[in-house]
């Protein structure tokens, strides 16, 4: 049986729950970490449709509040640097967990998952302040672009932040290690990407002016 | 010898299927239904064809030989009973490969040429006193054509379905929607063009001789799009310069008494359509000189009293159309004309056979 | 030595966690509903996919009866935008796609030497969501209105609101929400191909010694996870205009229904290669074997695969040659379409290089394909006709175009679908086709195919416009009509003869040796059918058709020998089957079906905009992601 055996398939069938450090597939990354890019890539295009359209109406409204009159730059500033700030905290989580320090770990996924939160929470109030002043989906094509863009957003973020209080409450119950902390690195990934996806709509659809 | 007799074989198919092949071409050119892309009757649809017809002999040359070289390889290399089954392992050939990239992209290259200066050549935007402008709306489902005032038309004209022009005459056509996308196609004259919500698409049509040429909507518009149909009718300028004024005159009748009564009060006919004056636009179609055209309900019917009278009780029996609150006026939604003798709105009168003798008459211009 | 797997494979510190008792059965009924064997998921595809293909068929019989004269009646304004509608939805997403996921799901793990795929239980999921996907687009001819705004969908007809009255009933809600399930599934197939390919492939097989069905798949898997979020996003923006009143593509507010368009064709032109490539990967397998020598220019084929993948994004605007984008931008769109012939035209011509010389045996599966080259050449002239921009406005959106389509689609797919099947079936259920039944299924459909479609040209250019219910009758378009409606009903009664066919050698059918056609790739060198585990022992490659390769050698002039099969270099005996017991495979798994079962609650809460049924929706999901996220992908025994 000795040579018969091949190692990399049998693996590369586990890599599903695979194990961190311990890649013998033909690229040397694990299936579920590739297949983690793969599916960002596509997401990249899903996200590129909706920026085009918000991109191609800005300059067509009709009637109703623009950009210009409901954006609030300071606040969502804020917010932005509020998301960008749990990419760190997930890095050091990250890096917590590869060392095996599960107390730092827990605090900084919590603290991730916690900016995450304020982040939506602020768009929450900035949703229901711009709707206050008159721009709602159907008053003209910059409401409908907008809500639909950082909705869909949004929804992703809230997304990842169930998937990182899952991965805390599994942490909790002792259920993550070393060995399998790349389930924590891929789930870095989506955040990083989702945090990503913010930076580029923050700059295209809130920072360039007309 | 017996592989020669394979190879002759192979040739006498394909031959047999290109003379059939080329007549039944050759039939579809004369097909003169009057919406034969393959016989156009103005400029725009003759340089089209001009570049099409030896774009298409290539292609047929081509497809001919390549499906003659399929039933040849797979005849001439067939393996037989005692043969030798040892062929030769080819993996390929460097310079054939790149032989049969290059020849294509050179057969390519020149048809791109005439293409590309026809496009720019097509989308030339005729200007100046001798050229119509005429504003064509796709509706549901029906084309409203508009004469707005120019130098060659004193009055504004409003006239739906058929579109009279002057022969030998620049013809453009701004086209507007509304609703849906459509698409604005006379086949012998020019090619099609979409009709786009939020934006106004032109097209050029000349007819270089008279005559009367068919046309239909060629993008889905829900559903009855199949009978949104249209014709060109094309003749002599003084022919067309008398059409003009009759469409700029009033009605063949008075538009008073019973009629307007009918029309108006009781069946709410005037919520959509004008009976009186060409120079307006409604909802509906301009029924002003409906009298003047020869097809009405987006083409499909040819005008007499029979059809129009069942026209005029119960439309949605003779075209499917979504026709709800219509008695009421705009704005309330409607797509198409309701039924005035099925399905009545509680409190609306039936159409009676006399009333409607009386809004045909009226229409047909009779007495 | 098994230590070393055991090493590999098990995270012991992992602890046993499960929330449902995980089925074990990998035999019987139930073990469809659980399996994760890629080669099962196959042929659930393929079987699903065969019964839409022929629901498909009865809705064109249905409207060629229609149109078989002029002025029909056996239809309804309605019911014919329905039938066309769910006729071009259902071959596109229902037909052509999984038929490539089956082939892809059986055949990419054999012929690259692994066990499974990359994501066993996602490959699961994907085929619930087509299911799922099918019958809820289905659902909507008994819930208020199947699909009715044609395949491709334009707005504003069907972004208008229901009341709008431009379309009678829920027809596009069904079809915005429908589609959107069915992208999720085909991206996460599209992602695992991705996966299995660049990562499992057997020992020394390297990109360059994969079998071009494999390549092929790799576009495809790239094409389909990038066109579809496009798709995604133009009809997350449709089903908002329609039941949430934003403003896409409203015009008076400043809309603009071309986005709608650039959006769908971005999705809609790689969609094309999405559905041609496999064939062209399936004609790329057959035609070697029948004519016993190897694949001529293998890199350029697959280059040109590769090159046509590429292409094929930058082609999208000549679906919108009518739509006024000005003369500059058509003359761009119009030269890459001309391009895109090259590497097409290159890959007819290695085909029938490949055959040139060879030895060739006529059996079903070769006839399938030499009629692929035969016919999808005539759909790629036509194509480079539409690249004429001028030809194309007179062309587009008759029945010129319906004529091309079908050639590449019909012509392409599914002439070289059939060819797959008649090749392949041996080896998926170890019984030999009938040849004689494969041989009057191929004749019937060329010539049904031929006289169906071909005069659609002519009809086309003679000026009937697609998508209309009835035609009048002094077109001269009535006899051309009644033709294609006789050549549909001779393709129809070429498919009864394949389901015959399968049915018969089902039934009594002759048991296939392991290696029937004497054939080069990976998946002959192992018994028939499939073992459960695939490969007793996991091969090592070491040439391009490397099963051949273990068969025969060339002597000096390059000429075909058989290796003897007593000789010590001979390995070309099919493996011996074993008892894969001590073999690892991932374990079967109920959460890929209770994932699923969230996903046509909520559609059907999008749908009826119903918010009470959002919750179970969304806790079904979520259970069954959490569930399916703790459970590890392979028991421990």
């Amino acid at each position: 049986m000795s040579e018969t055996t091949l190692p990399d398939l049998a693996h590369a069938l586990e890599s599903e729950i695979s194990i961190h450090g311990h890649a013998d597939t033909n690229t040397g990354a694990t299936n579920a970490k590739l297949g983690m890019w793969v599916f960002l890539s596509s997401e990249c295009l899903f996200f590129g449709g909706f920026i085009a359209a918000y991109l191609l109406y800005k300059g067509r409204i009709v009637s109703g509040p623009t950009p210009h009159d409901v954006y609030n730059i300071p606040f969502t500033s804020v917010t932005s640097f509020i998301l960008l700030m749990s990419s760190l905290t997930m890095v050091l989580a990250l890096a917590s967990i590869q060392r095996g320090d599960h107390r730092r770990f827990r605090i900084w996924l919590f603290a991730t998952a916690l900016f995450g939160t304020v982040f939506i929470g602020g768009q929450i109030y900035e949703f229901t302040e711009f709707y206050r002043e008159g721009l709602s989906l159907s008053e003209n094509v910059f409401g409908s672009s907008f809500f639909v863009l950082t909705g869909l957003h949004g929804a992703h973020v809230t997304a990842g932040i169930i998937w990182l209080l899952t991965l805390w409450g599994m942490s909790m119950q002792n259920k993550l290690h070393v060995q399998n902390s790349e389930r924590v690195e891929i789930a870095g990934l989506y955040w990083h990407f989702v945090d990503v996806v913010w930076i580029v709509i923050f700059t295209v659809v809130y920072l360039i002016p007309k | 010898m017996k592989e020669l007799k394979i190879g002759r074989r192979a040739y006498r198919l394909p031959t047999a299927a290109f003379i059939a092949g080329f007549s039944i071409f050759l039939g579809s050119c004369s097909n003169e239904n009057g919406q034969n892309s393959l016989s156009p009757k103005g400029p725009a649809a003759q340089t089209i064809n001009n570049l099409f017809i030896p774009v298409l002999i290539v292609a047929i040359l081509i497809g001919i030989a390549i499906i003659a070289a399929t039933f040849y390889v797979a005849l001439r290399f067939r393996h037989r009973e005692g043969r030798l089954d040892n062929p030769k392992q080819i993996h390929g050939n460097s310079m054939l490969e790149i032989g049969w990239t290059i020849v294509p992209a050179l057969i390519l290259a020149v048809i791109a040429v005439p293409t590309v200066s026809t496009i720019f050549a097509l989308a030339e935007r005729p200007t100046g006193p001798d050229v119509l402008v005429v504003d064509a709306s796709g509706k549901q489902w029906w084309w409203q054509f508009e004469l707005g005032k120019q130098p060659m038309v004193p009055s504004n004209i409003v006239t739906s379905t058929e579109l009279h022009i002057p022969v030998n005459t620049k013809v453009l056509v701004r086209l507007h929607s509304d609703n849906a996308i459509h698409s604005f196609w006379i086949p012998e004259l020019a090619g099609k063009k979409d009709v786009m919500p939020a934006r106004t698409n032109e097209v050029v049509l000349e007819a270089s001789a008279p005559g009367t040429f068919l046309g239909a909507c060629a993008e889905y518009c829900g559903l009855s799009h199949a009978d949104m149909r249209m014709r060109v009718i094309a003749s002599s300028m003084a022919d067309w310069e008398a059409w003009r004024d009759d469409q700029i005159g009033g009605p063949a009748q008075a538009y008073t008494g019973e009629v307007a009564q009918l029309t108006g009060a009781t069946y709410g006919c005037t919520n959509c359509h004008i009976f009186d004056k060409s120079t307006k636009t409604n909802y509906g179609p301009n029924l002003t000189h409906l009298a003047s055209r020869t097809t009405f309900a987006g083409g499909t019917y040819e005008l007499n009293r029979e059809n129009l009278t069942r026209w005029v009780m119960n439309a949605p029996s003779m075209i499917a159309m979504q026709a709800k609150d219509c008695r009421l006026p705009p704005p309330a939604t409607c797509v198409g004309m309701p039924s005035f003798t099925k399905n009545t709105p509680k409190g609306q009168p039936v159409m009676t056979q006399s009333d409607a003798d009386a809004i045909v008459s009226y229409l047909l211009g009779e007495t | 030595m098994t230590t070393t797997i055991e090493k590999v494979i098990v995270a012991p510190e992992e602890p046993r966690q499960s929330v449902l008792r995980r089925p074990k059965e990998t035999t019987g009924v139930w073990s469809w509903f659980t399996t994760v064997d890629h080669k099962k998921i196959a042929i659930l595809y393929g079987a699903t996919a065969l019964i839409f293909f022929v629901i498909a068929g009865i809705e064109a019989l249905l409207i060629r009866l229609q149109l078989a004269g002029p002025n029909g009646s056996v239809l309804t304004a309605s019911q014919y935008n329905t039938l066309f509608t769910m006729h071009g939805t259902t071959m596109v997403f229902l037909v052509g796609m999984p038929l490539a996921v089956a082939f892809g799901n059986y055949l990419i793990p054999l012929q690259i030497g692994a066990r499974d795929v990359a994501f066993p239980r996602l490959n699961m999921f994907g085929f619930w969501v087509f299911l799922f996907g099918g019958l809820f687009l289905y659902s909507g001819f008994f819930l208020g209105g199947a699909p009715n705004g044609g395949w491709f969908g334009y707005t504003p007809l069907t972004s208008a609101p229901m009341d709008a009255g431009f379309l009678p009933g829920r027809g596009p809600d069904f079809w915005t929400i429908g589609l959107i399930m069915l992208g999720v599934g085909s991206v996460t197939s599209g992602l695992n191909f991705v996966i299995t390919i660049i990562n499992m492939r057997a020992p020394g097989m390297t990109l360059m010694r994969m079998p071009v069905f494999v390549w092929m798949m790799l576009v495809v898997a790239f094409l389909t996870v990038f066109a579809i979020p496009c798709v995604t996003a133009a009809l997350i923006m449709v089903f908002f205009d329609r039941n949430f009143s934003t403003n896409f593509f409203v015009a008076a507010q400043g809309g603009d229904p071309l986005l709608y368009q650039h959006l769908f064709w971005l999705f809609g032109h790689p969609e094309v290669y999405i559905l041609i490539l496999p064939g062209m990967g399936i004609v790329s397998e057959i035609l070697p074997v029948f004519a016993r020598k190897p694949l001529f220019g293998y890199s350029v084929i697959v280059f040109s695969g590769i090159a046509i993948g590429f292409l094929g994004w930058g082609v999208w605007a000549h679906h919108m040659f009518a739509t006024g984008l000005g003369p500059v931008a058509v003359s761009a769109f119009s030269l890459a379409t001309l391009l895109i012939a090259i590497p097409t035209g290159v890959k007819i011509f290695n085909w029938l290089g490949t055959v040139w010389g060879g030895s060739v045996r006529l059996k079903t599966p070769m006839l399938f394909a030499l009629g692929f080259i035969a016919m999808f050449t005539l759909g790629g002239l036509s194509g480079v006709t539409h690249a004429i921009v001028p030809a194309d406005t007179q062309q587009t959106d008759t029945y010129y175009v319906v004529a091309h389509f079908h050639y590449v689609l019909f012509g392409g797919l599914v002439f070289a679908i059939f060819g797959g099947f008649a090749y392949w079936w041996p080896k998926v259920f170890g019984k030999m086709l009938n040849e004689k039944m494969g041989k009057i299924t191929f004749w019937f459909m060329l010539i049904g195919f031929n006289m169906t479609f071909f005069p659609m040209h002519f009809l086309g250019l003679q000026g009937q416009p697609r998508r209309t219910y009835t035609y009048a009758s002094n077109m001269g378009w009535d006899k051309l009509n009644l033709l294609v409606t006789v050549g549909g009903f001779i393709i129809a009664l070429s498919v009864a003869v394949f389901l015959v066919n399968v049915i018969v050698t089902t039934v009594k059918g002759e048991v296939a040796p392991e290696d029937p056609w004497d054939a080069r790739t990976l998946e002959w060198s192992i018994p028939s059918p499939v073992p459960e585990y695939n490969f007793a022992k996991v091969p090592q490659v070491k040439a391009r058709d490397d099963f051949w390769h273990r068969k025969y050698t060339e002597d000096d002039q390059g000429r075909l020998v058989l290796r003897p099969s007593d000789s010590a270099d001979y390995k070309g005996a099919v493996e011996e089957r074993v008892d894969g017991h001590d073999i690892h495979l991932p374990s079967p798994s109920y959460y890929p079906l209770v994932v699923t079962l969230g996903m046509p609650v909520l559609a059907y809460a999008a749908v009826f905009k119903e918010p009470l049924l959002v919750i179970p929706g969304v806790l079904l999901l979520l259970f069954g992601i959490y569930a399916w996220a703790i459970e590890p992908g392979t028991e421990e025994h």
